[in-house]
């Protein structure tokens, strides 16, 4: 009995947010690593070899993470529930059902709105299980929002 | 009650009180040294005006507290809306009749619950049953508003505006006696962790002390005493000793605590679908949770107490939330008592024994070796540091040490796989885990509110996934740790029927689980 992925992607334009998120970590690890270079006066090879590896890990992990995160990131609403699934390295599926949704936001940083995208978060009464779903498509997550508005306020009961 | 606000605010500010007075001395050549008795007077009159000043209220919709003498603050809460209500009477209170209800409301957030403080007894268990059963009554005989406020010094107590509704009174005398403590039962104290905790607060408390007053712990009599006593004596004996005393000491700790919290222990189920919970020597408190409310248990083993044959049982509810430490927490519903009563217990409260008492479906080699990876990693990192710090001087009798870890590790890895399981019996999901602290989570299928599956790298490696059912109620959050895919995606849909079949890709023939260990 394996579970199946949930049917929409989001945003491709989330692969160039995912990457330009990542962007200032590396800078400061380099950034830090430049300067312990700098200031010490005997350099030696191992600085070099470090700032080297500093450099392809980045690299790496800005040309693969998005692209993972992008196959994995996936949502799906039902008539009767939410889905979502998220993550890259650990990869997380969330399922809720929509008679137990309690509040629905919409949610946009900065750097979203720079993209045009936005995220989506569903609660239940529980405080372990909200459902995210990040780099949504404004357009696609004002939809969503509504329908999910429509739909659960026609439900009742929290199970609180 | 007008004494018990004065006392406790005294207490409290006894840190600035002390303060006054010492400033007033060091000050002003002696002439400041009314600000001491200055500050007693100013705590004592501002406590006498938050009493007069606070009010409580119950309506036939919802109950109020009014307070502040500048600040006016109204806290209400609609009636329908408690979920918990605690009684509480410390030493002080007890001596003067009187008693705090602390209402909850099933809020996650701070302050949110209610308190009323310096209640007469009476008027407590009356408030306590007219809020749990209020629905449970319905409109037949709830009065349409009932308004009292703190009572009076005692003896004055007829100022006509406390007119506490008692008709419930007479309905709790057909309560049924589910448990009721042992006083063996304090045979387990020291297998808690309460009296090793009371010990390292005491000495924490101790040095702190004696560092505040600048005295050294050697210039007190008996202490150095003790200390000289054991500068002459040869190292073995000493370890010997000092264990000895510290195992003594705990112990005395630990029964103490366990008396102190514990004795009186009584659980009672009343008809209108409540679980009155009353215990305590000195502070005593009684705690009411409906039924309706409540979602599960949850059975504890600690080691310790699994050596002894031992298990607390806490209560899985909404607006009650599992507090950690000695005291065992509001949802606390038996104290460490003997695993069999604790089944049976458990099995009384959720009217069935299926899911306390079935066997648990293991989850398979898999998880087996991901147990042992784990536990011997860790030992492997130990021994590593251990390694490393030989290498820098220290004593190679380190390394006896870090080598024993990797049978200890491996161990502990055995027993963790043991406890390792999960079962649906009764429409309860069941799952246990754990070796030093082991639990089984009994959780009511119709509590869970949602799914989660995760998996990480490795996991996803292993064909492994850990599902939570997210709830309401306790801890929010009940997880089934890897378990493999499929059978986690067949507990879901067993647990919960219908919602994650949609979710289910159809070819795949459904795998048979685990055979149970």
């Amino acid at each position: 009995m394996q579970p199946r992925e949930p049917a929409h992607h989001v945003s491709p334009r989330a692969v160039a947010y995912w990457t330009l998120r990542a962007v200032p970590f590396w800078i400061l690890v380099l950034a830090g690593e430049l300067f312990w270079l700098w200031s010490s006066r005997d350099r030696t090879g191992v600085q070099f070899a470090v700032l080297s590896l500093t450099v392809l890990f980045a690299a790496v992990h800005l040309i693969v993470m998005p692209r993972w995160r992008y196959r994995v990131h996936r949502w799906e609403v039902t008539a009767t529930a939410v889905y979502t699934q998220s993550g890259w390295l650990t990869q997380e599926r969330r399922i809720a059902p929509i008679s137990r949704v309690q509040t629905v936001d919409t949610e946009r940083g900065p750097l979203e709105q720079l993209f045009s995208l936005a995220n989506v978060t569903v609660t239940t009464a529980s405080a372990a299980g909200p459902l995210r779903i990040h780099g949504l498509d404004r357009a696609t997550a004002e939809g969503v929002v509504s329908e999910l508005t429509e739909v659960t306020s026609h439900s009742q009961g929290d199970a609180t | 009650m007008l004494l018990v606000h004065p006392v406790r605010e005294l207490g409290q500010f006894l840190p600035a009180l002390v303060g006054l007075v010492l400033a007033g001395r060091a000050m002003g050549n002696g002439q400041l040294w009314w600000l001491g008795p200055l500050g007693v007077v100013g705590v004592i009159t501002l406590s006498v005006l938050r009493w007069v000043t606070t009010r409580y209220r119950i309506t036939s919709e919802q109950v109020q507290l009014r307070t502040g003498l500048l600040q006016r603050k109204t806290i209400s809460t609609p009636a329908d809306r408690v979920r918990s209500v605690h009684v509480t009477a410390s030493a002080l209170h007890r001596l003067l009749g009187l008693a705090k209800v602390e209402i909850g409301t099933g809020s996650h957030e701070a302050g949110s619950g209610l308190s009323l403080d310096s209640l007469r007894v009476v008027e407590a268990a009356g408030l306590r049953a007219e809020l749990l059963h209020r629905s449970a009554v319905a409109s037949s005989d709830t009065p349409g508003t009932v308004a009292f406020r703190a009572a009076p010094a005692a003896g004055a107590a007829t100022s006509g505006e406390h007119e506490i509704a008692l008709d419930h009174d007479t309905a709790l005398d057909h309560d049924t006696e589910l448990a009721r403590m042992d006083p063996r039962w304090v045979r387990f104290a020291p297998f808690t962790m309460s009296g090793v905790l009371g010990a390292v607060a005491i000495f924490g408390i101790g040095s702190r002390l004696f560092d505040q007053l600048g005295v050294s712990a050697g210039d007190v009599g008996p202490i150095r005493g003790g200390l000289s006593y054991f500068e002459q004596n040869p190292i073995w004996l000493d370890v010997i000793q000092g264990v000895a005393v510290l195992v003594v000491f705990v112990t005395v700790l630990s029964i103490g605590g366990y008396a102190l919290s514990y004795w009186g222990f009584r659980l009672t189920r009343h008809p209108h679908g409540s679980l009155h919970i009353t215990r305590g020597l000195l502070t005593t408190r009684a705690t009411s949770i409906e039924e309706r409310r409540l979602r599960g248990v949850e059975l504890a083993e600690p080691l310790l107490l699994r050596a002894v044959h031992a298990a607390r049982l806490s209560g899985i509810a909404t607006g009650l939330k599992p507090r950690a430490g000695a005291d065992g927490g509001s949802s606390m519903l038996l104290p460490p008592a003997p695993r069999a009563v604790a089944h049976e217990l458990a099995a009384q409260i959720l009217r069935d024994p299926a899911p306390v008492d079935v066997a648990l479906i293991a989850h398979g080699p898999a998880a087996r070796r991901r147990r042992f990876t784990r536990a011997l990693l860790a030992a492997l990192v130990l021994i590593l540091a251990a390694g490393v710090a030989i290498s820098s001087g220290v004593s190679q009798w380190l390394a006896l040490p870090a080598v024993l870890t990797v049978p200890a590790a491996a161990m502990l890895a055995a027993d963790r796989y043991h406890s390792l399981g999960h079962a649906i019996a009764g429409g309860y999901l069941v799952t246990r885990a754990g070796s030093l602290y082991r639990r089984r989570d009994v959780l009511e299928c119709d509590g869970i509110i949602g799914w989660n599956v995760r998996q990480s790298f490795f996991q996803q490696r292993a064909g492994l996934a850990t599902l939570t059912a997210t709830t309401a109620a306790g801890r929010q959050r009940y997880a089934v740790s890897d378990v493999p895919l499929s059978l986690a995606m067949s507990l879901a849909s067993r647990a919960l029927p219908g919602l994650v079949d949609d979710f289910l890709l159809p070819d795949n023939p459904v795998r048979e689980p685990f055979d149970s260990d």
